[in-house]
């Protein structure tokens, strides 16, 4: 790997100094960019051979480099950083179902659209109530995250849209009751809904979209290649066989073709649209960045608080049982809360929150997002706070408990009231720790559906292709919400030491 | 008042009390002395349940206390509620100011009401003469003023025998003395107090009867004029002889 970069290097090195020759004509590889975890029918590693990937796009790529003389090279991007991904340079086509859109021409230039359907509605088996788009208001309908689908839902209006990274997740929550619709490319639905017995299709597909293949701006003679070569694979039948491999040939695509072969011209304008958002001037960045993007932003904020503060009470609570069924409680309590820890501990927090929201359902127990965030930082939290707590109790001398306990108090009393609470007030400094540290783990429940800070920020920086601005923005959002938490926790440090006491754990 | 048959503790192959028994009537001031590791703190924590011991029996007041029963700690909790402990290091709650430290026991443990056991928490402060500290934390406290709020402590248990563990320890000869006045007035009240010492004079002073623990065993009892002055035993008087010197 690292050879081939060299190498890579090498050559493009070669060609600068050859001086004026576009690098795209010379170079032998037709690198793509498209995101193999989006899968069937468009990309999907091969079941049998894992490490190979498969797919109607891997066929289509594969005929286009040969018919532009070249050797398809796909590189695997994260589908929402599949246009930053192509500005950066790091490949040369991003091909993964990018429906041609404004906003996107604002960004990139598209060939001409290879691939054409509609949105299926998608339906529990025995839902009686929802025959069109009209009747959604006011239910929860699930999408892909920045899809069309996704605008049409918002466009519709009344709609309680849940934005996935992951159609299975969506179709799941589907079938167990979690949403009422899901709306979906047509050929995403056939693969993951069609089959499924306890879902069904509502009606026709709706509305049309084109998948077109993004083209960095300005290479206009690398893009009318491309453009040559996709209307050549219509030509001579060789796409069509590739879709109906796939299953996925349709009238929608056919009227696609025909339209393609007898207007073979693009319209001017249609060619070449793209002002790219990265030509604004630095100004306008700026005014954009301290604009309205803070505003936008914001909203994430209460969500992010509620779902961090009742992950800290339920840390804290939790914690705080588990450390003294750790220390007091007989050996097969003690045990298990020994071994809640290294488990929650010992095992990734994202992990746990997709257990805890996809895998949960499949055993009859189903959590709202909200209730499956608090949940999952909750019980990841509980097993640091109850090693913060254990280390406290230790810390208090035995004494304490003897003086208890020779006053006539009960072993629970003498923790109540005269153990515990002298630990809790050595641990406030490490405790408030975690909590900042939790708060920035908040972020991660965004894989789960919830629409919060983090959530709202990658919305935000694809829409607007402003990564930069729009991460440092929610990043002092973050400092921000996190200030107060630390001005309390010291106030709360200096108003319950324990009086006389030399030094504090830290 | 106390009545103990044949009490012994081990540990591992050690004894720490070889067959120990002795009977301590009410209102009695009796001192524990004999060499460190001769069974005197280890007797003193049998007789509140803060250690247990292996074999023999027990009686405090109408309270029997068996080796099986050891292990329930509701009997314990029963038991110590009869018998006040002083520790050497007072082992005051940091986290509580004097007041409380001493309302905290008869208010969770007995049910007294808040009203009821701060009037005795006043009370018991007055008769150690630290009613100007209640609002006070330990470490705010003299080491003579923490050891009378751990007195105040261990009464407010309204206890029928005092246990004390090395109390002159960390005291000068004044506070000594004002250590005996308490625990003379004590006795006077008709409370039963056993204390482990190491000060000869104090014993002198304050007991009615000395036991003295050599190698886990009493090898000797008596008022404590004859003890300290005409020893009978020959292990006594190697010991006294030793620590006189």
């Amino acid at each position: 790997m690292k050879r081939w970069i060299d190498l890579r290097a090498l050559w493009l090195i070669l060609l600068t100094l050859l001086g004026g020759v576009d690098r795209i004509a010379v170079a032998q590889d037709l690198t793509w960019g498209g995101d193999a975890e989006g899968g069937a029918p468009y990309l999907l590693p091969d079941p049998h051979r894992p490490r190979q990937i498969i797919g109607f796009e891997v066929d289509l790529m594969e005929a286009l480099a040969r018919q532009l003389g070249r050797r398809q090279v796909f590189v695997q991007n994260q589908w929402d950083g599949l246009i930053p991904g192509l500005l950066r340079g790091n490949y040369d086509l991003a091909v993964n179902g990018l429906e041609i859109t404004d906003d996107r021409r604002q960004r990139i230039a598209f060939s001409i659209p290879y691939y054409a359907c509609g949105e299926q509605l998608s339906l529990r088996r025995s839902e009686k109530s929802i025959e069109r788009l009209t009747d959604l208001h006011g239910r929860i309908v699930g999408t892909l995250k920045f899809s069309l689908a996704q605008r049409l839902l918002e466009d519709e209006g009344g709609i309680e849209i849940r934005a996935y990274e992951n159609q299975n997740n969506a179709y799941d929550d589907l079938a167990n009751g979690r949403l009422d619709a899901v709306l979906m490319d047509w050929p995403i639905a056939l693969y993951y809904s069609r089959p499924n017995p306890a879902l069904k299709f509502a009606g026709e597909s709706i509305g049309t979209l084109e998948y077109g293949i993004g083209v960095r701006p300005g290479e206009k003679q690398f893009l009318q290649q491309v453009d040559d070569g996709l209307r050549e694979l219509m030509r001579s039948g060789e796409l069509r066989r590739i879709y109906e491999r796939w299953g996925i040939w349709n009238a929608e695509t056919e009227r696609l073709f025909v339209r393609q072969l007898e207007n073979p011209t693009r319209a001017p304008a249609e060619q070449f649209l793209p002002l790219p958002a990265g030509s604004l001037g630095w100004r306008e960045r700026a005014a954009r960045t301290l604009g309205y993007l803070p505003p936008m932003l914001m909203q994430g904020v209460p969500m992010t608080l509620l779902i961090s503060i009742l992950g800290m009470l339920v840390a804290m609570f939790l914690g705080l049982a588990i450390a003294l069924l750790n220390l007091y409680a007989s050996p097969p309590l003690a045990i298990l809360a020994r071994l809640y820890v290294e488990i929650f501990r010992g095992t990734p927090l994202l992990i746990q929150l997709y257990l805890i929201f996809y895998g949960l359902p499949n055993i009859g127990i189903r959590f709202s997002p909200l209730m499956a965030a608090v949940m999952g930082l909750g019980l990841n939290y509980a097993a640091y706070e109850a090693e913060n707590y254990r280390s406290g109790i230790l810390a208090i001398p035995r004494g304490q408990m003897e003086a208890a306990l020779a006053l006539g108090l009960t072993r629970y009393q003498a923790l109540r009231y005269v153990v515990v609470p002298q630990a809790l007030r050595l641990v406030i400094p490490p405790v408030t720790n975690d909590f900042i540290a939790l708060f920035k783990d908040s972020s991660i429940v965004s894989v789960i559906t919830m629409v919060e800070l983090t959530k709202i920020y990658g919305q935000l920086a694809a829409t607007y292709f402003d990564y930069i601005g729009a991460g440092l923005v929610a990043a002092l959002l973050y400092l921000l919400m996190g200030l107060p938490f630390v001005r309390i926790a010291r106030w709360a440090e200096r108003r319950y030491r324990l009086p006389g006491a030399v030094t504090q754990l830290h | 008042m106390i009545t103990a048959e044949r009490l012994t503790k081990n540990y591992g192959k050690v004894r720490g009390l070889d067959q120990v028994s002795f009977s301590i009537p009410p209102a009695q001031v009796t001192v524990l002395i004999g060499p460190s590791g001769g069974g005197k703190s280890t007797l003193l924590r049998c007789l509140n349940g803060l250690e247990l011991f292996d074999e023999g029996s027990l009686r405090i007041g109408e309270y029997e206390v068996t080796v099986g029963q050891g292990r329930s700690q509701g009997g314990l909790a029963r038991l110590r509620r009869e018998v006040g402990m002083v520790f050497q290091s007072f082992n005051l709650f940091p986290h509580l100011t004097v007041e409380a430290n001493v309302e905290l026991a008869p208010r969770i443990a007995r049910g007294l009401t808040e009203a009821e056991s701060t009037a005795l928490a006043h009370d018991l402060l007055g008769k150690v003469g630290l009613s100007e500290r209640r609002d006070h934390y330990p470490h705010q406290l003299s080491g003579g003023q923490q050891q009378r709020a751990a007195i105040a402590r261990a009464l407010a248990m309204a206890p029928q025998v005092m246990l004390y563990d090395e109390p002159t320890s960390a005291l000068d000869s004044a506070l000594t003395g004002e250590l005996l006045q308490i625990m003379r007035r004590l006795a006077e009240d008709g409370m039963t107090q056993v204390v482990v010492t190491h000060d000869i004079s104090f014993a002198r002073e304050l007991a009615d009867e000395v036991l003295v623990l050599i190698e886990g065993r009493v090898v000797e009892s008596g008022p404590p004029e004859e003890i300290f002055t005409a020893p009978r035993d020959q292990r006594t008087r190697e010991f006294l002889r030793r620590y006189l010197s």
